[in-house]
């Protein structure tokens, strides 16, 4: 049985936006895989629980509050304090392109910027997994 | 250094990535996984398990997450395990139970797991039953099992749970009637759940209409006849609910003891301490009258039928068993066999390669 790719998607950060994650769940799910939608306002300790106790292989977050550059690291500094280090993190919303380097320095795999396709993210995701 | 501690170690440990990694793996069928579990088998069996089914929308999330609540407040540890339809076009699932109860993510004492369906039909996953046993294992007092929104005979979920929960909600009209054939029968503990719109007393009057009709039927006949409707359809269900094989519980006058009807507001918790009352009575009550190990049995006879049928279904869609079934096909519609032949030569094959 060939083994399901499963995603957490969330929301961290204030803002009370979630079409773009709402549609990524959407395409993710379309594409074959589980998705685990844990909808908005997601704290960076409540994302890493979730994302342990669900086994997740992706955990993709959306933001357009303009917090990502604390909170993202958050997420990988928590998943590093619990000791996963095969979870992929990608990221997505409302992000400065001058932001991209810090944030793939910090550990996020990816940013998905408004307009991708979301065949390029389930691409992405497909092909950077980290657990086989 | 010590040794690497094994991953049935961990689970017993109550490490939460350990006991992710072995739901994880019982859900793809990794020979590991089934090597794990079977070395915590023995500890299992002291969580108390619930299980909450009702139609969708019904409520089932937001009550669960009032009942971790107050489980919490008691000290116990809470394991959840949240079951979601998966897509039968593309396999894939969005699990949204776990967003009504993010809340307790943080809880140490708390663990909530997705699963998805992923082609089971009966409401639950075929991995669920193991997946309760891991947080039984992992030392999770109690266990919540959510089914999937259910319509009218997803009952799987009275094969493992020790205490069903069955929620309804006002407003489904005649629905409630339809129901009462299928999911009706299998509660222990029924809920009206979002009992401040109106017709809730409404929904209240028709089920307990239903219980005490059942009640005078067990009453007027042996239970071996009541349960004789129940042996068709691929779940082999016999009903250990408040009615079907079993006969309903008597109080001290001999009048048969109807299960609890109990309104609820799941968003504002109320009733929700009543609900919990109510549970663990069922609870004190089965292990009391003997109906724990009844019920334990018949779910261990659900689990061994399921899991023999999954590996015929394994091995039938497996490329042997495909090429086998395309040749037979073609052989029935050339006329060299008819389908019952077809059918026996092809079981003979898959069940040869078993373990005797």
């Amino acid at each position: 049985m060939e083994r399901k790719i499963r995603v957490l998607v969330a929301k961290p950060g204030l803002d009370g936006h979630d079409r773009g994650a709402k549609v990524i769940a959407r395409a993710l799910r379309d594409a074959g895989m589980e998705v685990i939608y844990t909808g908005l306002r997601q704290t960076p300790e409540q994302i890493v629980t979730a994302a342990v106790q669900e086994d997740a292989d992706v955990v993709a977050m959306s933001i357009l509050s303009g917090a990502h550059n604390h909170l993202f690291p958050r997420v990988m500094e928590l998943l590093a304090e619990k000791g996963v280090d095969d979870v992929l993190v990608v990221g997505g919303g409302v992000i400065p392109e001058d932001d991209y380097d810090f944030l793939k320095s910090k550990g996020i795999a990816a940013i998905f910027g408004p307009g991708t396709p979301t065949g390029s993210t389930i691409e992405f995701i497909r092909n950077n997994l980290k657990r086989k | 250094m010590p040794a690497e501690r094994s991953l049935s170690e961990r689970v017993a440990a109550g490490e939460a990535r350990a006991v992710a990694r072995l739901i994880s793996g019982l859900e793809d069928g990794e020979p590991r996984a089934v090597a794990a579990l079977r070395s915590l088998h023995r500890a299992t069996g002291k969580a108390h398990i619930v299980g909450i089914t009702g139609p969708p929308g019904s409520g089932k999330s937001t009550l669960t997450d009032k009942l971790i609540r107050h489980l919490r407040g008691t000290g116990a540890r809470v394991g959840v395990i949240a079951v979601d339809p998966s897509s039968p076009f593309s396999g894939g699932a969005i699990l949204g139970d776990r967003l009504r109860m993010q809340d307790h993510a943080t809880d140490p004492g708390v663990f909530i797991r997705s699963l998805a369906s992923r082609g089971k039909l009966g409401g639950l996953s075929r991995a669920t039953a193991a997946a309760a046993r891991v947080l039984d294992a992992a030392g999770y007092d109690w266990v919540i099992i959510e089914t999937v929104g259910v319509g009218q005979s997803e009952v799987d979920i009275v094969r493992i749970a020790d205490t069903v929960v069955l929620v309804s909600v006002p407003g489904l009209g005649d629905d409630i009637q339809v129901i009462k054939a299928g999911i009706m029968e299998i509660g222990d503990i029924f809920v009206v759940n979002k009992a401040d719109r109106e017709g809730a007393d409404r929904v209240v009057r028709e089920i307990k209409g239903m219980l005490e009709t059942a009640a005078a039927l067990s009453m007027s006949q042996p239970a071996a006849l009541l349960s004789q409707g129940g042996h068709h359809g691929a779940s082999a269900l016999t009903g250990t609910g408040a009615f079907g094989s079993t006969a309903m519980a008597l109080d001290e006058t001999g009048h048969p003891i109807l299960p609890p009807i109990i309104k609820t507001v799941a968003a504002t918790g109320e009733g929700v301490a009543e609900l919990a009352a109510a549970i663990a009575a069922h609870r004190s009550n089965l292990a009391t009258s003997g109906g724990l190990e009844a019920r334990r049995l018949e779910g261990a006879v659900t689990e061994m039928r399921g899991l023999i049928a999954y590996r015929l279904l394994d091995e039938l869609e497996g490329p042997k068993g495909r090429e086998l079934e395309a040749r037979l096909a073609r052989a029935v519609v050339d006329k060299e066999y008819d389908a019952y032949e077809a059918a026996d030569i092809l079981f003979a094959a898959l069940t040869q390669g078993g373990r005797a």
